[in-house]
């Protein structure tokens, strides 16, 4: 496996008293999309300014690219983007301008035309920066961080205060990206963007990670689809299950689960079966809790850190 | 890229930043000739009695020393404070541009602004005035400019430490220059000041630096004109200005 763009174990933040990130463990593959999901104040923004070398941590162990963020060269700071959770660009200076100035701070820099395209301004080069729109600012904001090539980018609430049209938008370069192959770090506090974006989530609440995984499974959640759960009965096997069903059920054991994007003809099909057969579906469930559901639960302040939904085993956690 | 072309690159955006901001180019270009048609015009061309001089060749260094306070203290402070509250100076510390290369350009710009200021008004001074612009004590006003220029620079970053806001570098910046400039001698002719006035002025570097100017630009200054003392105490303030700016110098917004 090669090496994690970024590894911490332990990683801890206290200011005086206040414990603002308390232990995250963390590992994040080349190539990944990970996002920091969780309400303001749990942790994203100080999590992430440790790891972009902004911030002194208070503990734990931390690499990114290989480095100590603590202990960083210009080297290091020319494989990384950085877009702020906040920053009004110069004004004065146009798209092009402004692309081009960054591209000057790196030694091999993309194409300044080309980046500007990829975060879809072409038709705002010559624009001066105070004439854009908020997103189209964020969208600069963006190729400024990418016009330097970096193999991991840092976007901190990228698409914060924007109208639904200007996220959809955001989204779309930040999918483009994910398909140049770049590591991307993101936070975000809304749920659907995590979902949309992330190749893994970890829900932070009061400094601390507490779900972790895949967005659709965050929790056992999957929006797509309900998931259908029983225990076969012994001597059953699941080769008996109706056609439907058997096609669709995971087994382990005696638990079957069945993921159906349309559960009612499954579920129909499977207690005329069980009716039928004189089975007993033990422990038969029908459940499609939300990611809303998950978070809010996760996040609360008086949910205790363990609140078991990141800890239930997972067939895949990531 | 080496520091340098990396430091020319930067001069070169910053230079572009600055002529296209109205309020830079009206505060630190406009106002200094503003005032020199002003107090031209209102003092006329007199001569004034303690200096031997007219008016206008007594307006001529103080509109200069004016410009150049203007265009790097000023300026500085103003624009480096904006930029720390825009989150565009931690921006910039995200990215592989060394620290010196963006201080290095900031400066630069300065020193270009000032150096263009210094032209224009002694060529104002020299067509309109009839002020002769100096050749003897070339050396003097170029060793002058460069301590007050040193001074002013360290002075602008150290100023920003102890300006909280974006909307209060103005009126900071303002609040320190502008009853300087009247107790020091630039508006208003220092024969005019009170001396227990202008004695307290000289707790600061604005006279001093006004002093040493003044010196080195009057055609009627015997010998080489270096004011070593005033020099001195200019220098002072900038090392001091340099260890404020060291040690309190922000790139990280204060709100």
């Amino acid at each position: 496996m090669a090496e994690p763009v970024i590894s911490a174990t332990g990683l801890s933040k206290s200011y005086g008293d206040f414990q603002a990130v308390r232990g995250i463990d963390l590992r994040v593959e080349p190539g990944e999309v990970f996002a920091f999901l969780g309400p303001n104040g749990a942790g994203k923004t100080t999590t992430v300014e440790i790891l972009e070398g902004y911030r002194e941590r208070s503990g734990g162990e931390v690499r990114v690219l290989g480095e100590d963020p603590a202990r960083i060269d210009r080297a290091w700071r020319e494989r990384v983007g950085v877009v702020l959770q906040e920053c009004r660009l110069t004004p004065e200076l146009t798209v092009r301008e402004a692309v081009a100035q960054y591209a000057g701070y790196y030694p091999s820099p993309r194409a300044v035309d080309e980046t500007v395209s990829l975060v879809g301004l072409e038709g705002r080069a010559d624009v001066r920066t105070s004439k854009l729109s908020g997103g189209q600012q964020r969208r600069l904001d963006v190729a400024l961080a990418l016009v330097g090539d970096p193999e991991l980018l840092f976007l901190d609430e990228p698409t914060t205060g924007f109208d639904p049209s200007a996220r959809r938008q955001a989204w779309e370069v930040i999918g483009t990206l994910r398909d140049l192959g770049k590591t991307i770090i993101l936070t975000t506090h809304y749920m659907d963007e995590a979902q949309a974006l992330a190749d893994r989530v970890a829900i932070l609440a009061a400094g601390e990670i507490v779900a972790q995984g895949p967005p659709g499974r965050l929790g056992d959640r999957d929006e797509r689809a309900t998931r259908i759960s029983f225990r076969l009965g012994a001597g059953r096997s699941p080769d008996e299950l109706p056609a439907t069903a058997r096609e669709l059920a995971r087994v382990d054991g005696h638990e079957v689960s069945i993921e159906a994007q349309d559960p009612v003809p499954v579920l129909l099909e499977l207690t005329r079966w069980a009716t039928d057969a004189g089975l007993l579906l033990d422990g038969l469930e029908v459940r499609q809790p939300s990611l809303e559901d998950v978070y809010l639960e996760l996040t609360s302040p008086a949910a205790p850190a363990d609140a078991g939904h990141g800890e239930r085993p997972r067939r895949d956690s990531g | 890229m080496s520091a340098a072309r990396l430091s020319l690159h930067q001069f070169r955006y910053d230079q572009k930043v600055f002529w296209r901001n109205p309020a830079s180019v009206f505060f630190t270009v406009m106002l200094p000739l503003i005032f020199l048609f002003i107090f031209a015009t209102i003092f006329g061309n007199d001569e004034i009695e303690d200096r031997g001089v007219k008016t206008t060749t007594y307006y001529v260094p103080a509109i200069i020393s004016l410009a150049v306070i203007s265009a790097t203290m000023q300026s500085l402070a103003i624009n480096l404070t904006q930029d720390r509250e825009r989150g565009l100076l931690k921006r910039v510390r995200g990215t592989p541009l060394p620290a010196q290369v963006f201080v290095a350009g900031r400066v630069g710009n300065s020193l270009v602004v000032s150096l263009l200021m210094v032209a224009l008004v002694a060529l104002i001074g020299r067509l309109v005035y009839d002020v002769e612009i100096p050749v003897n004590t070339l050396p003097a006003v170029a060793v002058t400019l460069a301590v007050g220029a040193f001074t002013f620079c360290c002075l602008g970053f150290a100023l920003t430490a102890a300006i909280p806001s974006e909307d209060a570098a103005p009126a900071i910046s303002n609040a320190v220059v502008l009853p300087l400039y009247f107790i020091s001698g630039i508006f208003i002719p220092d024969n005019e000041i009170p001396d227990g006035v202008l004695s307290f002025a000289d707790l600061f570097p604005i006279r001093h630096f006004f002093e040493a100017f003044f010196t080195a630009w009057d055609p009627g200054t015997a010998g080489a004109g270096f004011e070593w003392g005033d020099l001195a105490i200019v220098a002072g303030w900038g090392l001091a200005g340099l260890v404020i700016a060291l040690t309190s110098f922000r790139w990280e917004p204060r709100r």
